[in-house]
Order: structure tokens, then sequence, then C-alpha cells
């Protein structure tokens, strides 16, 4: 691993050519840990995964070990995996399904284990095609080499896996959106109360939601022990993180570093890393967690990458995805761009953000082309301000699920930071960068 | 600041805008403020639909322990202590910037919108929105309108997605039929493409669409709101009662809107009942382009329905509606003043009574009579011309002594006994939403079906044990659940229903407990009309046999049938429930006479018309009926007509047994006529009159009483006011039922007779967001609802306790015993003919409505896959059934829900190029059952 000398967790077979294979997972200790877990307590097991203060890699950061406590006790339960990446510039459980499905599966195994549920759902981004025959794969060499079904290594824990295709929707990924996709129904983000799937989940049972990456994690901590990932990282972000690097770098690509002893500037400008801005350009800003964090300029390049410390400083690691802006970006139309991905997703539920997304799209996409007026400045905020009213950070919730606070902050980050170039745009009709 | 103080249980106090409320424990905010004067605007809550959030048109803050945080009204409940702040800035803001997002793409046509001027949108925008809008850019494009079906057009830029319809096709209707595609802004309102919008509800949807997105073809564009008059009134299209709203423009009914009565129809209508006032205008067709010979063009296939196509063309015969009496002049009818076709008719009818004595004239009719209608016709037949050979029912129901001695249930006691016996046809084609109440009740948990029907229905999915009988079988299988085990009769194929299922059904009602059958409801009506009555009622008595403390819910399902026989419109009984023996004296001291003797049912008297010979019916007075058509036996019913030597028809609609009239008197229907009617639980309520009856068409009760005037009797009644209160005054089961109850505020649902057996729910105030149109309206000869609960509360306390009954008062009927006739065995040849309704029909309310009549589907022969495969008949193919009274060729279709053994021919559909009612064409009425051939062509 550059930088520290933290292990590889969740990218340690990625060097092989065939890291996906069955074999290669068993030759490099694969289900090494589900046998180890296997002979321990599923309180023991949870034990560690809480030790490990390991947090939701999926976005919201949500400790994965208290999760888990909170599933209510209930003779129906599932674990259900959200492998359903989809925003733009995110893609580093893609790499980990299509690289190491067999790691991920043997942590759902785990995680099954701990939580006595006998019964997953692995949700696969549709796109993934070749993802899922890997997933796919994975789950039957599990079956054939006894790490699945019944008796699991003569342990006595059963459990069946379901690898499911979503169907194109990047709202699926919300954890009630994805259970309803599951029960075969339209991705509709689920009404507020019941807050938690793990008391109201999947077929009304009571439901863990756990992402990929939050997955793979699991087998090196029960290897290794909770404390051995808790040293690891900083403060209330333990352990190492994948992050999905894009834009204007000169090497993007998904990196795994350990949390908080690096920092951003690390991570573009490391020569094992992003290696620096594109043809050595100035930065202009970057997003540093995901279509929905408000961006950073360069006086945030030395923050380190730990959960609270980027929350402190008004953003968020969000799902780990870095995209990086030389000083030729159109601060306009990078803002267009994210927030015609929202609108083109927004599952229509909730007028303000079916509505005010579409709306939104078009103004930037005038100001860009040409048609901007002035007054259009306070309009895209105050439309923001329809639907998260405030637009402060966090943002305040006012729709079904998170996707319409998510549409504002690329908008206020954009027009707070670039005033002047909106300004441009307006008085010279059109994008002065062509 | 004071301790708060808990108010009573089951109550919760909290804070609302600054003032302490009190709100029911679990309420929704939405409702517990609403309930507090606080009205929070709302597009896609519905009271009568599960909460989803969608609008977000009801946010509020609520404050909690993070602080104050915008939540929607309609998700949040109510907390003890709470605090919730809906006129603050920030509400206000949140209020302005959804109605602004939703105008956004929402086109400004309100022009031509049919909801212009009774929309929510419009009214909220109005009281809650911005001035003006911000949106500049182009406004999202779909094809307008799209026809979800024939019935329902979709126009999906003025849609907002607020997910009332598909909410209710999939929640109250059970049809998932139409639902959300796409996302974001391109959500739209989509059915699925290989299966059409068919549901019987649709036209709830477009009731409750809080914009002009969902709009019903026979509605769109015949009116404006600010254009209608309204009464409320009582659909009797069926016998449910659901209370609407009657819209008419210019003497012409334009729209019927469900009102919520919380005991009957929670605002939810069929389309039949929503629909079939088109056969009411009766006089013309509908909107739509002419053909080149100036003729109207059906809308079809080549004309998109509901198209906007020019101006309405009247026709210029008046095929549509009976408006001028008539009298017979050698083959055919001339027209004649009332004078002379009532001293007609008088003098027809009193030289049979002259020569033949009162018992050679029969009235039958009666079920779509007001009930002071159908009181005056009994006082007419029975008092007057001294005949009890009256029958409300055509062979086509149950023996009135029967239904009107069993002890009744409501709708709401049967939506919540634990066990409901159901025995019958298909409740969802006969008493349409029955068969809502009944599903919600299940899915609830509320109560569980045991159903005993001939063939699967749409309530076999919901139902715990669904048990089919085969012709006659009823009644061995009401033994088996009374607890008295026995054999089934033995049929080839084996029994149509297994001995394990009959065990469970059993189990089911001995686990339910109660005693004596008390936790049982038996909803009973006619299983088959293909097989004699006996069997039902024979059933039925069996089960009030076992369980002295079950109580029963009649399913007879014609309009007004229920308060025809309660005014005594049946052979052996007299108005409120009283037996002819047990009443006489009463009667005989109110009315001067009652009939010597007990006279016959509908079937006896057509026997007795087709037959002739002494002592023959020789008269018969049809009272907006048609035996032709409503008769379960065409041939013996047109015996019956050809024989008889006077025939006078009162008649509303042109049917085929005028051409037998020797007297055609115009009646006045539905709509036209003041009165009360009663439903299949005994509910009376008010039916209200919005048209003037059309030419010299007559309410019915008036035909009555200037018929028994050419007669030379006064029956001493001169208005609707005076009957009722005749009825109250001798009618037993009406007792203290006084009219006038109905026009206050707490009448708008009705009570339930005898008085005092039912409770009576609160009535609701009408939600203008709920049911968009009725509250807009103009409210013209209906009392206000505002101010409700006190005043209602005093005045049902008043109305439920009347004054015991006086003196010398009738005892209440008692239950006569009722055999099946014997059944003959099966051979294996043929097979067991059962004849079910279909809610669309060749029925003149069906037929007479253009909306409706292209649904009505062709009789087919459906008989069990195997059956078919057994006959070597392919389904699809064309078959010829034969019986011993006449044959048919239908299609044949295969039916998993029909016993082997069994063909079933719905009743009164027409075969294809043939007979206008192939079922009727099959049935011979007096024989038990009736066994059928089938043969390829």
């Amino acid at each position: 691993m550059p930088l520290t000398d933290a292990p590889r967790i969740v990218t340690a077979r990625l060097s092989y050519p065939d890291s996906y294979t069955i074999e290669r997972f068993l030759e490099t200790g694969g289900y090494q840990a589900l046998r180890k877990a296997l002979t321990m307590t599923p309180a023991e097991v949870a034990a560690e995964v809480d030790a490990a203060s390991l947090l939701g890699r999926g976005g919201a950061g949500f400790p994965a070990g208290r999760k888990w406590s909170m599933l209510k006790p209930d003779p129906v339960t599932y674990l259900v995996v959200n492998g359903d990446e989809s925003e733009p510039a995110t893609f580093k459980d893609h790499l980990l399904i299509e690289r190491d499905p067999n790691q991920i599966l043997e942590g759902v195994i785990i995680s099954a284990y701990a939580l006595q549920v006998t019964q997953a759902f692995i949700y696969v981004r549709g796109e993934f095609a070749l993802g899922l025959e890997r997933m796919e794969q994975a789950v039957n060499d599990a079956y054939h080499h006894g790490a699945l079904g019944r008796n699991i290594f003569s342990s006595g824990f059963s459990l069946d896996v379901v690898v499911h295709p979503g169907a194109g929707a990047y709202i699926c990924g919300d954890e009630t959106a994805l259970l309803e996709s599951l029960e075969g129904k339209r991705g509709f983000p689920r009404i507020k109360p019941p807050y938690y799937p793990a008391v109201i989940g999947l077929y009304g049972q009571p439901t863990v939601v756990n992402n990929v990456e939050t997955m793979a994690n699991i087998p090196w901590i029960v290897a290794n022990g909770g404390k051995a990932f808790a040293a690891l990282g900083g403060g209330r972000s333990c352990g190492t993180r994948m992050f999905a690097l894009s834009g204007h770098v000169n090497r993007p690509g998904a990196y795994e570093v350990e949390m908080v002893k690096v920092t951003f500037r690390d991570l573009i400008y490391d020569p094992q890393l992003g290696a620096g801005v594109r043809g050595g350009r100035d930065l202009l800003a970057f997003i540093p967690g995901g279509a929905s964090s408000p961006w950073f300029g360069p006086e945030h390049l030395d923050l380190p990458l730990g959960q609270d410390e980027v929350g402190q400083a008004g953003s968020m690691l969000g799902s780990g995805s870095v995209v990086v802006m030389d000083s030729t970006t159109c601060p306009v139309r990078a803002a267009w761009r994210i927030t015609r991905f929202f609108a083109r997703e927004s599952c229509g539920q909730c007028t303000p953000c079916r509505e005010g997304s579409g709306w939104l799209e078009r103004i930037l996409y005038r100001i860009e082309n040409g048609g901007g007026r002035e007054q259009d400045l306070d309009l895209l905020l105050d439309v923001c301000d329809n639907i998260s009213p405030g637009v402060h950070w966090p943002p305040e919730q006012t729709t079904i699920c998170p996707l319409g606070p998510s549409i504002p902050p690329s908008i206020a980050s954009s027009l707070g930071r670039f005033r002047d170039d909106f300004l441009v745009h307006i008085k010279d009709g059109g994008c002065p960068h062509g | 600041m004071a301790e708060p103080q808990a108010g009573p249980p089951g109550t919760v106090t909290f804070t609302l805008d600054g003032r302490r409320v009190t709100g029911r424990e679990g309420e929704l905010v939405i409702s517990a403020a609403e309930r507090a004067g606080v009205y929070i605007p709302r597009f896609c809550y519905h009271p009568r639909l599960a909460p989803v959030g969608m609008c977000r048109m009801c946010l509020v803050e609520v404050v909690g322990p993070r602080g104050a945080t915008l939540q929607p009204a309609c998700i949040a409940t109510v907390e003890e202590g709470g605090e919730i702040v809906t006129d603050s800035p920030k509400v206000k803001k949140a209020q302005d910037g959804i109605l602004e997002f939703l105008l956004i793409n929402h086109p400004l046509d309100c022009p031509v919108c049919d909801k212009g001027g009774e929309c929510p949108l419009q009214d909220q925008t109005l009281a809650y929105g911005p001035g003006e809008s911000r949106f500049v850019e182009e406004k999202r494009h779909f094809a307008k309108p799209i026809a979800l079906s024939e019935l329902v057009l979709l126009d999906r830029e003025r849609c907002i997605q607020c997910g009332r319809c598909t909410r209710f096709a999939e929640e109250v209707a059970g049809e998932a039929q139409i639902d959300f595609a796409g996302r974001g802004e391109r959500l739209e309102v989509a059915m699925f493409p290989t299966r059409p919008f068919t549901s019987y509800f649709s036209g709830n949807t477009v009731q409750i669409c809080p914009v002009g997105a969902l709009t019903a073809t026979p509605y769109r564009f015949t009116a404006r709101p600010w254009d209608l008059d309204q009464v409320e009134s009582t659909c009797t299209t069926c016998a449910v009662g659901c209370r609407v709203a009657v819209q008419s423009s210019a003497n012409r009914l334009t729209r019927l809107l469900g009102l919520d009565s919380e005991p009957v129809n929670h605002s939810w209508l069929c389309d039949k009942g929503r629909f079939a006032y088109e056969a009411v205008n009766g006089d013309e067709v509908r909107a739509g382009p002419a053909a080149a010979d100036g003729r109207p063009v059906t809308l079809g296939s080549s004309h998109p329905r509901g198209a906007f196509a020019g101006e309405v063309i009247e026709t210029a015969s008046k095929v549509g509606r009976v408006t001028e009496p008539m009298v017979r002049a050698g083959d055919r009818h001339v027209r004649a003043g009332w004078s002379r076709a009532l001293a007609e008719a008088a003098r027809r009818l009193g030289e049979v009574r002259a020569a033949h004595g009162p018992e050679a004239i029969a009235v039958l009719g009666g079920g779509r009579l007001t009930n002071e209608g159908a009181y005056a016709w009994t006082k007419l037949a029975k008092a007057v011309l001294g005949t009890d050979s009256v029958d409300a029912q055509l062979g086509d129901g149950l023996p009135a002594e029967l239904v009107l001695a069993l002890p009744r249930a409501t709708i709401d006691e049967t939506c919540s006994a634990p066990v409901v016996v159901l025995i019958g046809g298909d409740v969802r084609e006969e008493l349409p939403v029955l068969f809502l109440r009944l599903r919600r009740a299940v899915l609830d948990g509320r109560t569980r079906i045991v159903e005993v029907s001939p063939r699967s229905t749409a309530l076999t999915q919901y139902a715990a044990v669904s048990l089919r009988v085969r012709p006659g079988d009823v009644p061995a299988v009401a033994r088996i659940l009374a607890g008295q085990p026995g054999p089934l009769p033995s049929h080839p194929a084996g029994p149509a229903c297994s001995p394990e299922q009959l065990a469970q059904a059993r189990a089911l009602v001995e686990a339910a407990g109660g005693e004596a059958g008390s936790s049982v409801v038996v909803a009973y009506g006619r299983s088959s009309l293909a097989e004699d009555p006996s069997f039902d009622a024979a059933a039925v008595s069996t089960l009030a046999v076992a369980w002295p403390g079950a109580r029963f819910l009649p399913l007879l399902r014609r309009g007004n049938v229920h308060g025809a026989l309660d005014m005594g419109m049946a052979p052996g009984i007299l108005p409120g429930r009283t037996s002819l023996e047990g009443g006489r004296a009463w009667f005989v001291e109110h009315w001067g006479s009652v009939p010597r003797a007990r006279g016959k049912a509908a079937t006896e008297v057509l026997q007795s018309a087709a037959e002739g010979g002494p002592g023959s019916v020789r008269a018969l007075v049809l009272v907006g009926c048609d035996p032709l058509q409503d008769f379960p036996d065409a041939a013996l019913a047109a015996r019956a007509l050809a024989g008889a030597e006077v025939v006078v028809a009162v008649a509303g609609h042109p049917s085929p047994a005028l051409d037998h009239a020797d007297v055609v008197l115009p009646v006045a229907v539905a709509h036209e006529r003041p009165g009360t009617t009663t439903n299949i639980e005994g509910r009376v309520t008010r039916l209200g009159q919005k048209l003037v009856p059309p030419g010299l068409a007559w309410p019915d009760w008036t035909i009555a009483t200037a018929l028994a005037d050419e007669l030379g009797y006064d029956l001493a009644i001169g208005s609707v006011t005076e009957i009722a209160e005749e009825i109250e005054r001798v009618a037993p089961a009406y007792r203290g039922f006084s009219p006038g109850y109905l026009d206050q505020v707490s009448g708008h649902d009705g009570l339930v007779v005898p008085l005092g057996t039912a409770d009576a729910p609160p009535v609701a105030p009408i939600d203008p967001m709920a049911t968009p149109g009725i509250g807009q309206v103009e409210q013209q000869g209906a009392p206000p609802r505002a101010g409700l609960t006190e005043t209602v509360e005093r005045e049902l306390l008043a109305a439920l306790h009347p004054e015991p009954a006086g003196e010398g008062a009738p005892a209440p009927m008692r239950r006569p015993a009722v055999e099946p006739v014997a059944l003959p065995p099966p051979d294996h040849y043929s097979l067991r003919l059962v004849s079910t309704r279909r809610l669309y029909d060749r029925s003149s309310a069906v037929v007479g409505s253009p909306s409706l009549e292209p649904l009505v589907p062709p009789a087919r022969a459906l008989a069990n896959p195997s059956e078919l495969a057994r006959l070597g008949v392919q389904d699809g193919e064309r078959v010829r059934v034969t019986s011993p009274r006449g044959q048919v060729v239908l299609e044949a279709g295969a039916d998993a829900g029909v016993p082997k053994g069994v063909l079933v021919v719905e009743f009164n559909l027409a075969e294809p190029a043939g007979a206008p009612n192939a079922a009727s064409a099959l049935i011979d009425a007096t024989v038990p059952v009736n066994d059928v051939r089938l043969e390829t062509l």
C-alpha cells in the first residue's frame, strides 16, 4: 500500500489476472476467515466487527456493527448486499465485484452467520454484465465448495444467496428502493417511518442492508481481529478505504488507502496514486465524495481522508468518489452535467425532486448555452431552497429519500465558488470555454 | 408553562399553531388538524387510501428533539405533548414551492379542462400558491389524451403524479391494471400493454383525480361545474345503496359522483352505477361525428373515444324512453292522453276482475320503484284490485317470506363478522361495491369468508375456503356447514368440493366461536338462475335453524327490490315485513281490505297465464319490468304475455314486452322522482329528484293513485310525504321512521329499519380535495353538512328510539319452513346448466347507456377445460347448446373455475346473431335443474 504501511485489505488479490476465480481465491486464503468465523459464536463474530469500528462504505458511513445490532429479532430476517453502484465517477464497488467476487461473498456468508440469517441477496447493478457473471460464478462455486447451502463446512449453519440484477435505475441504490425492487416492485424509496430496514425491511421482515465494500472488509476483520482493523486509520474512520479517483488527473483509478493518514493532496498528486493534475494545470476544484457532495477547492487539499474531518469541513466522503476539475473546466457545465444526472434518475415520487431537478437542469442548460438571465442565479438557489430548505450542509431532507437533497450541493458549490463564471456566461451569451 | 394535561384514554393532546388540541392516538396530523379546524392543503392524501407522502403539499413543521423539521402531515402522527406548526413562514414557503413545482409542467388549459372550476390544483393554487411562476422553459409534452379504457381517458400532461388512481386500483379495487411507468418528470400513469383497464371500478379514479388528468368519456366536455345543479341521492342500479351526488345541467343528467357514506360505499361507485345515467337521458346519442347520411357514428375503432367531435347530436326519434301513454289499436300502439289510457286500463282490469275474480289479476315488478311507489302499488293491488299475486322479483330471487323473516345483518356487521358464509353468485358482478367492502374486510383481517358458489368468483381468491357446488348441491353443503354430516348429491365426476374443504369450512365456523352461530353472518343470494330457488332458500333455512344467533344479509340485487319487498310486493306478505295472515286484521283496519288468500309468485303467475283455463291469471300488470328480459325463462314469459287477455305496462324504457301491452303508461325513473329506497341491509335513504320526467311520464305512485281513482277507489295518499307518513304508521318494520329525519344533517346516510337494530355511524363532512366536484358544485335541494357532530348525535338518538308500536300491531314474521324440490340425478351425457349474472348485461340501463353498451360481452358456453377436452371441444370453438327448451350457438370457453359436469351460460347476454338472452332461451323455470347437451357444429 502506498504512502502508509497499512496492508491491502480489500484489494490484496487484485494484482492477479485471475483474481476473480475460486482457485486463486482459495490459494490466497479464501474462506479461511469463514472457517474461523464458524468456530466462533455469532455474537463473537459480531463483536469483532463492532470492535473494528467499520463504517459503512456505501455513502452514509453508518457504523456496520451498530447497524447489525439494530436487527430486530425475528424468525425470518434477511441480509441484503447493495451492489447497485450507479453514480457517475463512482466505480470502486464495480472493481471489487468484477475482480474479487469471492471475497465479497465470503464477507456475506460470515455476516449472515453473525446475524444468523439464512437467506441473503446480492443486488448488483444491472449494467455490470461481467460483474454479475462473476458474482454468480462465485455463488455457484461457493455452493460447490460447501461454503453455501445446507450445513456450511459441517458447521450446522445454512445459507442461501441469490444474486439479483438491477434494471438500470440509480434510485435502487437507496436501500428502501432496493428492497422494493428486490420484491419485484417499482423502485420507489419507502416512506419513513419505519426508518430502518433492520426493523421492517425486505418482505416486511427485519433486514440488514450493507454495501459491497463493507462486506469485502469482513473476512480480513475476522481473520485479523477487529482491533487490528481499528488500529488503522484514525478517529472514527478506521481501516482502509477505496477511493474512485477520476477527472483531470494523470492516473485515474480506484485506490485503496488508509483512512485519515492520507490526504486529498496525496490522493491526487502522489505518483503512485493520481500522479497530479492533467497537463500540470492548476486545480480548479474537486468533488470529495460523489455527485451529491459540496465541492472543495485547492484550500482543502490537505484535509485527511476521514469521515468526520471532511464532514466538519462542509462536505462528505460519501461514496468515495473524488472528481478532479482542472483550470479548463467550466463550472456551469459541470454543475449542469451533475444536475442532469439527478434529473434523469429522480424516481418521480416526490414533487420537489421530480419537478425541481428538471427545472434546475433546464436553467443551467440555458445559462451554459447562452440563454441565461441574471435573475436565474437567484432562481437557481431558490429552487434549490424549495427542494432542500436552507441549502445548507448537511442538507435538510423534506423528501422521501436523500436524492432530493443531493441535487442542490453541486449547484450551490458551483455558484458559490464561481459566480463570476456564471455572470460571464450570462453576459457573453454562452460558455466562454466553447 | 403549565403541565400538559392528558386527555381521555385513546386521545392525545398536542399543540397546533399555538393552540392545545386533542387528537386520537395514532391519528395522522392531517386529519387531526382538520378536525381541529385547520385545513392542511394536500393532493395525494385521500382519507380512503393509504398515505404515500408523494406530493409533499402537506408539509408542516413538526417540533421534535432536533428542533422543528418539515414533515408531511399525511405521514406524521400526533404525539402526546407534540407541537405542530402549519402557518410559519417556512411552511408557507414550502407550500409555495410545491405548488410552483406542480405547475411548471402542468398545462394551463383550465378553460378547456373538465376539472376547471372544481379542481383541487386550481383551488389550492389560489389559496396557497405563489401568484406567478418563474418557469420560462418549455413544459413537458405527451400525446393527449390516451384512452385507458372505453370509459377513462388519461391526459398525462395534466397529471401531477399523486398516485391516487394507481393506489385506488391496487388497494381498493384489487386490480393493479394501471401503475406508474417512467421516472423523474417523465413519470406517467400507464396501463400494461397486454392488459387494458377493464376494472368495474375505473370511474372512481376519475372521481378522485385532483386534476383533469383522468376524465370519463360520458362526462367529458359536456358541462362546466358552475353550470351543474346537484342533489344527493342513492344509486339504485343495484341494491347496495351507494350514496351519490347526482348532477345535471339543463334537465339532463351529466354526472354521478360517489358520496362518502361510512356505512355503505366509502365514496366508491361501480362504473355501471356511475355511468348508467345515460339511459335516463335516453333521448339522444353521445357526442360524435355524423356519417355521410347524417346518422350519428358509433364511437369505436375508427374514432378515438372521447376526442372532442363537435356538438351533441339529438336523434329525431325518441327511442330511448317511453314518454307518452299509449293504448293498443289493432296491432299497433297509438298515443293516448293519460285520462284515456288510465280509463282503458281500469276498464280492462275491471272487466277481468268482474268476470274472473281478483285472483285473475297479477302485478309483476316493483324492484325499480321508490318505496313510496311500491307502497302505493301494493295498496292498489292488494287493497283495491284485491289480488295477492304481486311479485317484485321475476323468478330470479328468493322467497320473500324467508328473506323478510331472517334477522338482518348490516354491511358493517358483515364486514366485521369473524366468519361470513357467502352463498350465491359473484358479488363483484351483482353488488360491486359490496365486493369492495368484503375484500377490504378480508385484507384487513377482520373477517374470513366461506364461499359457496357454482363457479369461482372475484371473491374466491380472498375466501378462506371456497366450495364449488353444482345445481342442487347447496342444501347438502349447508347441512354439512351446520354440523349435520351427510353425503353430497352423487355425480359421475365426483363431488364438486372435497371432504377436506368441507371439513375446513366447518372448522372455520366452529373456531369462530360465538354462541349459536352469533359470530357468523350468512350473506346469501341466488346462486344460479337455471335452478329452482328452493335450493338456495333451503340452504339458508338450514343455516338459520342451526345457527339461531347468526345474522343474514340478503344479496338480492335489483335496484329497490328490498324496498319493494318491505312494502309488500310479494305474495303472502303485507307492508312492513308482515305476513298476509299475521297482518290481516291490522291492514283491514287501515286499508279496508286485503286479499283473501296467498297469491302466486312470478313463476306461477306466468305459468298460469300461459296455460290459461279456469282460475288462471288473465291480466298482467307490469310495473317497471319486462318478463321477456328479466325472467329466467323467456319462452314461458312469451307464452304468458301471449296468453294474457290484458297486459298493462308501466314502463320507463321501451322493451320487448311492450309489444304485448294493451296499455302503456310512461313512468319516471331514477333521478326523476323523489322518495326513499331501502338497500340490502334495510337502510332507508333519500332519493333525490334531479330531473323533470320526460314527456308525459309520471312518478310511479301517482300512476297507482290515478288508476285507483279510475277504479273508483281513493288510495288516500296525495304526496310522497303522505305516503311516507302512512308507511311509518302502518308498516311495522318502518315504525318510527320519520321521513323528515332524512332531511336532517344526520340523515344523509339514512337509517336501518327496524330502528334500533343497528348503529348509525357518523356522517362525514364533504372533503373537496377527496371528492372534487361534490363540494364545489352548488348544492341544491340538499341540506348542508357543516357543523355536524353534536347535532348529529342528538338527532340520531331521537331517531333511533321510536315510540313503541300501537295496539294491535302485527307480530314480526316467522321464518317459513323451506324444503328443496327433489333433485333429479345427473346423466353422463348432459351438463347441468348454471346461469350467473354479469355486471354489464343487456338490461335497459346498460344497453341504454352508449358508454356501457360496448362493454357487454356476448354469451359464451363456459365449462371446465377437462370437460371440453372430454367432449373434444376447443376453447373458442363455436358449439351448439341444446336444452329441452331450445338451442343456442355460442363460443365455448374453458374456465377452470367451473366444476366438471356444469355448463355456465351467463344471464342476459346475447347469443351472437341469435337470442337476445341466450341463457333464458335454454332455461325452463318450472323444473328443478336444467340439463343441456353441448355439440360441435
